[in-house]
């Protein structure tokens, strides 16, 4: 024991002479992820007090699951609960599809030219702020806007603007996002393929398949790792995603579908000043969420092999 | 048989070509509105609905009226002080703790990688966050605009990714000349990650540009919102407070009349001069942009 207890002092030592300056370089990296990563973890405790900013963190009362309680039979849980999912239903059932299906069909083109066109300017919505695109949703959807023109247009009926509708507002979420990380997002899945072994599209072609049968039976299996683990990514993100754009979009008119949990916690905690029921709130989505992740992680390592850990 | 085959390649490419072009209109052609509108008479602007093909007259009247006031000019200084002082300690941060993660040698080498990989799981959440910015003074002040953004992990592990594909010969060689390990890093591993390096500067640099949450809930002063802060209120007016009322993010014109109209026109030439910058920059950069996804992916 006191031999062992030796080496590794001495082990220590050496390595502390021989890598010191790591060693620096690493006291304001740790000082950084402790204060603001750790520190907030801290302030859970929060959740099962009843904080007051004049009493303080210490001497603020405890008051166990209340505000988990309060929050599970308020009138609001469904509200966001079932609006956080339906978003990341969305999300993933068209947002997570659209660059695979963008990826293959780039992937078709042997014009280098018409390929960097088409890149070049479907990413570029990518580097728009968040704040300058819910601007241009505001205006395009605005009761004359050219979305608003155009819905008129095919449906026939007349619309005002459409952020006024709750029912429409999935969809300009949804459709927004498609537009303003498509491209981006295609980038990945384009690399993925351009590592793809040539032989198997000549072998393919021995067997006859067409160029469709390419992309389905050769090109989407062999990229499917990569699919695999950013889905993992997109469930692992769900409950927490685009509180950001959902803040900027939504109006009290629209909260019946557009009120998710993240922009619920922002509202309730920073502008109703409900802190300690909020951070119930935000603990419950983010426990949900590191299940989902989970979950999700461990059905991929059984039926694909693919997985984070 | 070959000549149906290729009737088949045919239509297939022509079905792909047009989707494609399809989906680059759709994604290109609302910014080109936006600048057409930007330039248009405001009142033909208002009076007009629907798809814009060129500017409906032409005036640089909006535009006159962003540079003269005060606000956004203000808006644009404090956007560049934070994005040039933030980026900055971002780099350094990042290359500090890159370099430590990348050390194949360190003993504690495993134990920082959990303690990093960690925050990418679990967090706080946002009053928690709030809270403690308040506790250690980051509020309404400069430093709550740099520091809780001073580090990316992701960025870092990306970093990471790039230090260790230095051939470790080389480091060695470098070692056994006499180089101390600030020497290594200086003077080998930070010139060889040159286009690494590139990728992190670019990602930081448009991400404190577009950034605006965290000025939201951390600023008071309104001398001290950044551009995109400003923007908020002149383009989502969802909070509607006072000096979005009369003017358009302080914007005030002068006419009663053409009020509206005008600040319609100021919407769209605000989202031009503070997006076009960036828009302008990244073609020359995409090659960057995509290695930078691409060794985050595949390493990550």
């Amino acid at each position: 024991m006191e031999i062992i207890r030796k080496s590794t002092r001495s082990i220590l030592k050496r390595d502390f002479k021989k890598n010191w300056f790591a060693y620096m370089l690493a006291i304001p990296v740790l000082a950084w992820f402790l204060i603001f990563c750790y520190g907030p973890m801290w302030g859970i405790l929060i959740a099962f007090k009843d904080y007051k900013p004049l009493l303080g963190f210490s001497e603020s009362h405890w008051v166990g699951f209340k505000h988990f309680i309060d929050f599970f039979e308020g009138p609001y849980f469904w509200r966001v609960v079932k609006n956080t999912l339906l978003l990341n239903v969305w999300g993933i059932v068209f947002g997570f599809t659209a660059p695979i299906i963008l990826a293959l069909l780039l992937n078709e083109i042997r014009d280098g030219l018409f390929k960097k066109t088409v890149q070049t300017l479907t990413y570029m919505p990518h580097f728009i702020s968040i704040v300058v695109v819910c601007g241009m949703i505001h205006i395009f959807t605005a009761d004359e806007g050219v979305v608003t023109q155009l819905l008129q247009f095919i449906t026939g009926k007349d619309y005002s603007s459409l952020l006024g509708y709750s029912s429409f507002f999935r969809s300009i979420y949804t459709f927004s996002g498609i537009w303003q990380n498509v491209g981006w997002e295609c980038i990945i899945y384009l690399a993925a393929m351009s590592a793809i072994d040539s032989t198997l599209y000549e072998a393919g072609e021995m067997d006859g398949i067409g160029r469709f049968g390419k992309m389905w039976h050769i090109t989407l299996p062999q990229i499917r790792p990569v699919i695999v683990i950013l889905f993992i990514f997109a469930v692992g993100g769900l409950m927490a995603s685009g509180y950001e754009k959902i803040i900027l979009l939504y109006t009290p008119m629209t909260y019946d579908t557009a009120d998710v949990i993240a922009s619920y916690v922002y509202r309730r905690g920073l502008r109703e000043s409900s802190l300690s029921f909020s951070t119930a709130v935000g603990l419950f989505s983010a426990i949900v969420n590191f299940a989902l992740l989970w979950a999700t992680n461990k059905i991929a390592k059984r039926n694909s092999d693919v997985s984070l850990w | 048989m070959i000549r149906r085959r290729s009737i088949g390649n045919l239509t297939f490419d022509v079905v792909i070509y047009i989707l494609l072009i399809l989906l680059t209109v759709a994604c290109f052609y609302p910014i080109l509105h936006i600048l057409l509108a930007s330039f248009s008479n405001p009142s033909k602007l208002v009076a007009h609905s629907g798809v814009l093909f060129k500017p409906l007259g032409f005036t640089l009247n909006g535009y006159k009226l962003i540079f003269r006031d005060d606000s956004l000019l203000v808006g644009y200084m404090n956007t560049f002080l934070y994005v040039g002082l933030g980026t900055v300690i971002n780099m350094v941060l990042t290359i500090m703790g890159a370099f430590v993660l990348s050390r194949r040698d360190l003993y504690f080498k495993n134990h920082f990688m959990i303690v990093i990989t960690i925050t990418m799981f679990f967090g706080g959440g946002l009053i928690p966050w709030f809270l403690l910015m308040k506790d250690i003074h980051l509020y309404n002040n400069l430093w709550a605009m740099v520091l809780p953004t001073a580090l990316n992990t992701w960025n870092m592990i990306i970093l990471r990714s790039g230090f260790q594909s230095i051939p470790v010969e080389l480091e060695e060689a470098a070692i056994i000349d006499g180089a101390s390990q600030a020497k290594l890093l200086t003077r080998v591993i930070i010139p060889l990650s040159k286009a690494t390096l590139a990728v992190i500067f670019l990602y930081y640099l448009v991400g404190n540009w577009n950034s605006w949450f965290n000025a939201m809930v951390l600023l008071k002063d309104r001398d001290m919102f950044p551009l995109q802060l400003l923007l908020k209120e002149i383009l989502v007016a969802n909070d509607t407070s006072a000096s979005t009322m009369g003017s358009a993010g302080g914007v005030v014109i002068d006419s009663a009349s053409s009020a509206t109209a005008y600040r319609e026109l100021v919407k769209y030439c605000t989202i031009v001069v503070s997006t076009l910058p960036i828009l302008i920059v990244y073609p020359f950069l995409q090659k960057y942009f995509v290695k930078g996804v691409y060794v985050g992916s595949i390493k990550g």
